[in-house]
């Protein structure tokens, strides 16, 4: 069906559709290609992978100590592997460091234990300012930090993924790993919000 | 190139529009056609095998910036896939401007055919002081123009190596395979007292890189 556009009046849909249907018309998608992905994306990549690491770092020395010296191979005990969380490295808190992530240049997250990243993350402002003003970009969001607590900020400009192990919060020292879980928001996983115990 | 994405340490933008833990992130896409962009990407990368992830970077770095500013994130990945597509001759601009019903703007015709990496030195170890190599490039590059010619210290080299994103997000197929390096950076050697306190950690190919003549401590 023609439409009477003029010249860049469609819209985004419109034209990520056109796209699509001049694949489909050369038969250049495979039947479930993007549903089968679409998955992925939507449900399987999610921070509740990444607070589930988290949580079994702060519950178990040895994984802990795996999760900091390998990474990827942490992740993998969970399954939490592929397309953007190749070579993964946590990032661990202490009382008076705290990590941040971004990606500068774009967007580059660590897809299967984190989810895909927010607007905001991949917004022209976080991208700009995190890096220059880090604990002004903290404060701004809601994370407002001690003097005595220096801002690290991971510009992922490569391949390496990352996620932030936290400090495990004050009064959580009863909660078991299931509960832990519950403190551990994608937020919280990319660095600017810290876990508290309602 | 030192375009409009590279946007680290850009001045003149106001707050984050966000609030921590405010959203639940569910559903994930939020419009319909969201899905299509990365899936559409994949189909080029992953099933057709016409071009890299390096090169849909590149692809959406060379998105006229007047357009890039108003654009939406899934929105250049789209118009960045359908260029690549363009480009190798996979489909073809008349094809999408009859599908679509008016003209599909593409991004801008690279400006450079990529370069190699730079090999043969010893690698970098960690604590290592070293220089971002002070150089200005046409095609795609993946460091950020706030550290060039900055000095920092390597926390960490990956035991991976990947193609130099010069090369590859080119399309050259041979390009060499590099380690990257964790180097910490102090904010203020990057921009002085308009800055907070702090670091950033940049991962850096070793291509991108010097070892630094000064051997000064200044992390401690």
């Amino acid at each position: 069906m023609m439409k009477t556009h003029e010249n860049n009046t469609s819209t985004p849909g419109e034209r990520a559709q056109a796209l699509f249907q001049v694949l489909k018309q050369k038969e250049l998608i495979p039947d479930g290609y993007i549903e089968q992905l679409t998955q992925l994306m939507a449900h399987d990549w999610s921070p509740e992978n990444g607070a589930r690491v988290v949580a079994k770092a702060w519950v178990d020395p040895q994984f802990r100590e795996l999760l900091l010296r390998d990474g990827t191979a942490a992740c993998a005990q969970f399954g939490y592997t592929g397309p953007q969380g190749e070579y993964i490295v946590a990032l661990e808190d202490t009382a008076t460091l705290k990590n941040v992530i971004v990606c500068s240049l774009c967007s580059c997250t660590n897809w299967p234990v984190l989810g895909l990243p927010p607007e905001w993350y991949k917004g022209f402002e976080f991208r700009a300012r995190l890096v220059r003003e880090g604990r002004t970009v903290l404060r701004e969001l809601g994370t407002e930090l001690p003097n005595a607590v220096t801002v690290k900020v991971w510009d992922t400009s490569a391949e390496t993924r990352y996620l932030v192990l936290p400090v495990r919060p004050v009064g959580s020292e009863a909660m078991d790993e299931e509960a832990l879980r519950a403190l551990i928001t994608k937020d919280v996983l990319i660095g600017v919000a810290l876990p508290h115990v309602a | 190139m030192d375009g409009f994405h590279d946007l680290g340490g850009f001045q003149g933008f106001g707050k984050v529009p966000h609030t921590i833990n405010s959203l639940s992130y569910t559903p994930v896409f939020k419009q319909d056609w969201e899905h299509l962009a990365y899936s559409l990407m994949f189909i080029g990368v992953d099933h057709l095998k016409k071009f890299s992830v390096d090169e849909v970077r590149h692809a959406v770095e060379r998105l006229d910036v007047r357009q890039h500013v108003g654009t939406q994130y899934y929105e250049r990945y789209v118009i960045a896939t359908a260029t690549l597509l363009v480009e190798t001759g996979v489909i073809t601009q008349a094809e999408l401007d009859q599908a679509l019903g008016s003209h599909f703007k593409l991004a801008n015709p690279a400006h450079a055919k990529g370069r190699p990496a730079l090999t043969g030195r010893p690698p970098f170890e960690l604590g290592d002081r070293v220089v971002v190599r002070d150089e200005y490039v046409a095609g795609h590059v993946r460091m950020p123009a706030y550290v060039r010619g900055k000095e920092g210290v390597v926390l960490h080299r990956t035991s991976a190596k990947w193609p130099f994103p010069d090369a590859i997000g080119h399309g050259d197929t041979s390009a060499a395979h590099q380690p990257t390096y964790h180097v910490e950076f102090r904010v203020k050697d990057l921009w002085g007292d308009a800055a907070d306190e702090g670091f950033v950690v940049v991962d850096l190919f070793e291509g991108y890189l010097d070892k630094a003549k000064t051997s000064q401590v200044v992390n401690a």
